[in-house]
């Protein structure tokens, strides 16, 4: 399931505000069945990309083609089929939860026979089940958040696109949404999220791409993108109980670099699995090692590491 | 460009429900039904009151009640004149940037419709309010003078009551275009709100002092004027023209000819066109709808000249707030 037919795709794709370019020429490829993300900072071009591919607003440059239709010609056609979740989603304040959802159903053009029962399907599947018939005013950030979530399952498009799922909720919240989010893969739905959180993120992306400035300077699974720029990326954190004796571990051949944080810990990148090579260095300097983890490549890590080389961070 | 494949007409009927509930629920509907009802009611319980006692000739005793004004209070139709903008704006000013900023927008229009429908559902839903809220008071005046003055009306009063109703909802479907705009406009409801009630004062109060200026600073008065005491006409049908783009004068003349079947012209008359006139004799039905044709077409294109504006406005929106 996790390679189908693509199903979103994006070619030299350019959005320009006057002289500014808010997307520069991304190339973008979502297939059935995965869920991608894009990541990258506020104003990275995420938010103007994702309603480019709904046809929310115009496309200056390139090809675009959302279920092989393209939302300038088809815009009716294209939302049909994908369901969104805006950033910071709101809804009306004097209608309850299913007054909400029954007014999108409406303008989806579902049939009007089917619209209650799935309404309170999808209410039961993010767990709201049992506040449909209060005032979506009453309701928390959170709950909003899911809300949001049960209009994507009730529309039952293939594709879902969620803009900041996950900002401002609690762990906990974030948690179950990510847990929602898992299960419409599940159905085989195409999912392409964004996120300025790249570690909260990184947990269900199959696939992910870093925006920075409008373009994507990084696509691919995380792995693939700590090879890319962590350079076979292995990153084992080192902690002693005195001062870590830095120059001897950079000394060790396959060091590429240590980033040394703090007196007594330091981070070292190396290009294989150098733990045990590490631990006799310490020992040999006449250190005490207290703590020896090799850590799992993070997108933050990725990113900014990235950015620290001669890319310059803005 | 490209062109859009499928109908601008997708989800009209869903937003015009909608937009139609909220209204006719809402405390804001409720505030102005009250307003309109009790003001107008007021006018023509006083208007009856003197009706009954003077002019028990009148062969349009109908439409009396709606033109009667009982000193202090206006007549029906000045009160109507004033309110239904009222009304009006307080139905679409916040149209379209409440939307924006319940953050809705974005999600409404993720759906498979046209920004058309939401535009458009949303200026039905607020006329078909005002002509509810415009029919029942309609209603309620005609069954009050039924009750009070003991005299059923006859069909042309019947004909010519119509009319005037169908030009009050023209008159609001201006306003309700001018709201919608604003709300296009501005994304902030009360700057929107403002904005819509300063137009409103501008053309009710102070266009008729500004035009009066203009005209005086156009064709300033002539010797022979200050001599003969003769007004200048040209003065004065640049004057009345420029008072036309007033909605209200628009309104008030429309009324004029309708429920006043006298009216015989709107403008200036000259002493030869009286000439084998009957003074005072009303007019055909027809021949009054003739007279005021221009007023009403003037107020519906004037509301669809506005709508297009917030169209058009809307459709170069950018849906991220």
């Amino acid at each position: 399931m996790a390679t189908g037919e693509t199903v979103i795709e994006a070619r030299r794709l350019q959005k320009r505000y006057g002289t500014v370019a808010a997307v520069d020429g991304i190339d973008l490829t979502v297939r059935r069945g995965e869920i991608f993300g894009l990541l990258g900072p506020n104003g990275a071009g995420k938010t103007t990309t994702i309603l480019m591919l709904l046809g929310l607003t115009e496309v200056s440059a390139g090809e675009l083609q959302v279920h092989g239709l393209d939302p300038r010609r088809d815009p009716l056609a294209v939302k049909r089929r994908v369901a969104y979740l805006p950033d910071s989603v709101g809804f009306y304040d004097t209608l309850s939860a299913r007054e909400n959802l029954r007014y999108m159903a409406r303008l989806a053009g579902l049939p009007r026979a089917e619209i209650d029962k799935r309404i309170d399907e999808s209410l039961g599947r993010v767990g709201l089940a049992g506040a449909k018939e209060l005032k979506t005013a009453a309701f928390s950030r959170g709950m909003k958040q899911r809300l949001g979530l049960a209009e994507v399952l009730l529309k039952g498009a293939d594709i879902a696109i969620l803009d900041e799922p996950t900002s401002g909720l609690d762990p906990q919240a974030t948690f179950e949404l990510l847990d929602i989010i898992r299960d419409m893969k599940r159905d085989g739905i195409a999912v392409l999220l964004s996120s300025h959180l790249l570690d909260r993120v990184q947990a269900v992306c199959d696939r992910v791409a870093l925006f920075h400035q409008g373009r994507i300077v990084l696509q691919g699974t995380v792995a693939e993108l700590a090879q890319q720029v962590l350079g076979g990326g292995f990153s084992i954190e080192v902690a002693t109980a005195g001062p870590v004796p830095a120059a001897a571990l950079a000394a060790l051949p396959g060091v590429q670099q240590v980033v040394e944080r703090g007196t007594d810990r330091a981070l070292v990148i190396a290009d294989r699995d150098l733990r045990a090579g590490l631990a006799r260095a310490v020992l040999a300097a006449g250190g005490a090692l207290l703590q020896l983890v090799a850590i799992e490549p993070s997108l933050d890590v990725i990113y900014r590491r990235y950015f620290e080389g001669d890319h310059g961070y803005a | 460009m490209a062109t859009r494949s499928g109908s601008p007409w997708t989800g009209l009927g869903a937003v015009f429900v909608k937009e139609l509930a909220d209204h006719l629920g809402s405390a804001r509907m409720l505030i102005l039904e009250w307003l309109v009802l009790l003001t107008g009611i007021g006018a023509v319980y006083t208007a009856i009151q003197d009706l009954k006692t003077t002019t028990q000739q009148d062969p349009f005793l109908f439409l009396r009640l709606f033109t009667h004004a009982h000193q202090p209070l206006p007549s029906f139709i000045a009160v109507l004149g004033f309110l239904i903008p009222l009304v009006a704006i307080g139905l679409g000013f916040d149209a379209i940037n409440s939307e924006f900023n319940r953050r809705t927008l974005s999600r409404v229009l993720a759906q498979p419709i046209y920004r058309d429908a939401l535009l458009l559902g949303k200026f039905l839903a607020g006329l078909a309010t005002l002509a509810i809220g415009l029919v029942a008071l309609w209603l309620l005046i005609m069954g009050l003078g039924l009750v009070m003055l003991g005299v059923p009306p006859s069909g042309e009063e019947m004909l010519r009551g119509l009319a005037f109703l169908a030009v009050a909802i023209a008159y609001g479907g201006l306003w309700l275009a001018v709201a919608l705009f604003c709300s296009v406009l501005f994304r902030s409801a009360a700057t929107s709100a403002l904005a819509a009630l300063g137009l409103w004062l501008l053309v009710s109060v102070l266009w008729p002092i500004i035009v009066r200026f203009i005209a005086q600073a156009i064709y300033p008065t002539s010797p022979a004027e200050l001599l003969l005491g003769l007004p200048n006409l040209g003065r004065l049908e640049f004057q009345q023209a420029l008072s036309r783009i007033s909605p209200n004068t628009l309104f008030g003349e429309a009324l004029l000819g309708i429920l006043h079947p006298g009216t015989r012209a709107l403008g200036p008359v000259f002493l030869e066109q009286l000439q084998g006139a009957l003074m005072g004799a009303p007019l055909p039905l027809a021949q009054s709808l003739l007279l005021v044709w221009p007023q009403v077409t003037g107020l519906v294109a004037g509301a669809i000249f506005l709508f297009v504006g917030a169209y058009v406005g809307f459709q170069r929106q950018e849906v991220r707030a």
